[in-house]
């Protein structure tokens, strides 16, 4: 390693190469946890949501959103629906 | 029940089998009765690591098949005094070994007085890869600080809580242990390696131990060696320490710190 070189690596800001594998890792692990590891029902619970509510209210599939979130012991089932404006 | 021990990791060649071999040489030079079985059908390889493969007769799945009793198949260890070896076949598909089969072997191990029973697991997260985990009590997961062995260690994990026995019947779930392997810590040091408390730390599960990247593994397995019995190497050491730690002993981290080489070392080489 030349002089110039190693001066360039002592004073450069670049990331080392680890830190950006953590990262990356800890993004995808927590993206992948949250979609892998949710139980099979929820598709088929979200597929009846709507057809319950659209009998009632006009709403898209893409307007219930069904997740399910551990904390520590206990899991929490959140259902978010969101209704149209309605016209008066 | 004998205890049951998963040794898996999701990819392959992170050193599931080299980590099979020495944890359940380690168990059996402790005085337990120890069984090793492979569960990788079709590409076997824990009898060439344990040295033992020119008596294999009967596999795993002769066993479960009902060609073949336990006696018949299990391989003695030439080693270790109460170690034996249960191959898995080369010559079937993986859809031979069947949940009720496994059962049926493991319970007959528990019968003939086996104490541990260690699966060498499969890569993957087929069907040999479930079914090695299926029954497990404690898994030992074992990592490399590397991102495609991290990745698939927490998939692994996943389906450790979703599909083995424990999980599914809502017992205590299996005792998992972090094994870093293949361990750097000059490249830690330099920054170009993941930390084992980095791997740790995204997989949040207890430690049981970090392996040395070295040289002394491929010798070992060249000769049919479990790496644990290389007297005086720091593999050996490390997985000494990881059947202590195991064994719910206290010992602390060895071979994670870079201790530059002192001038004569660097003058004069040598390891």
């Amino acid at each position: 390693m030349s002089l110039l070189s190693y001066f360039q690596e002592f004073f450069s800001t670049k990331q080392k190469t680890a830190a950006v594998a953590k990262e990356r890792l800890s993004l995808i692990i927590a993206h992948e946890r949250s979609s892998n590891r949710a139980p099979d029902f929820l598709p088929a619970l979200q597929q009846e949501l709507i057809q319950v509510i659209s009998k009632y209210v006009n709403v898209g599939a893409d307007d219930i959103k069904v997740q399910l979130e551990k904390q520590d012991n206990c899991e929490i089932l959140e259902v978010n629906i969101t209704l149209p404006e309605q016209p008066r | 029940m004998a205890r049951v021990i998963v040794v898996t990791s999701g990819k392959g060649g992170v050193g599931k089998t080299t980590s099979s071999a020495s944890v359940s040489t380690g168990l059996a030079l402790r005085g337990f009765k120890t069984a090793v079985i492979d569960f990788d059908v079709g590409l076997r390889n824990l009898d060439l690591i344990m040295g033992c493969e020119r008596r294999v007769v009967y596999d795993l799945i002769n066993v479960v098949n009902g060609e073949a009793n336990l006696h018949q198949a299990l391989i003695k260890d030439k080693h270790c005094e109460n170690l034996f070896v249960l191959p898995a076949s080369q010559t079937r598909d993986k859809d031979a070994l069947t949940e009720e089969g496994v059962e049926k072997v493991l319970k007959e191990l528990t019968h003939m007085g086996f104490e541990y029973v260690v699966c060498d697991s499969p890569a993957g997260i087929e069907r040999g890869a479930v079914m090695a985990l299926t029954f497990a009590d404690e898994a030992i997961i074992v990592t490399n600080p590397e991102v495609s062995s991290v990745r698939d260690s927490d998939r692994i994990l996943g389906i450790l809580q979703s599909k083995s026995r424990r999980a599914i019947e809502g017992r205590e779930p299996v005792r998992e242990h972090l094994l870093v392997t293949r361990y750097s810590p000059k490249r830690v040091e330099d920054g170009e390696m993941l930390s084992y408390k980095d791997v740790q730390e995204l997989l949040r599960i207890p430690l049981i131990g970090v392996i040395p990247e070295s040289d002394d593994v491929l010798q070992a397995s060249n000769q049919g060696l479990p790496a644990i019995h290389l007297k005086d190497s720091d593999v050996a050491t490390a997985y000494l320490d990881v059947v202590a730690r195991f064994l719910d002993e206290d010992r602390p981290l060895r071979f994670v710190n870079y201790e530059k080489p002192g001038l004569l070392k660097r003058l004069f080489g040598g390891k």
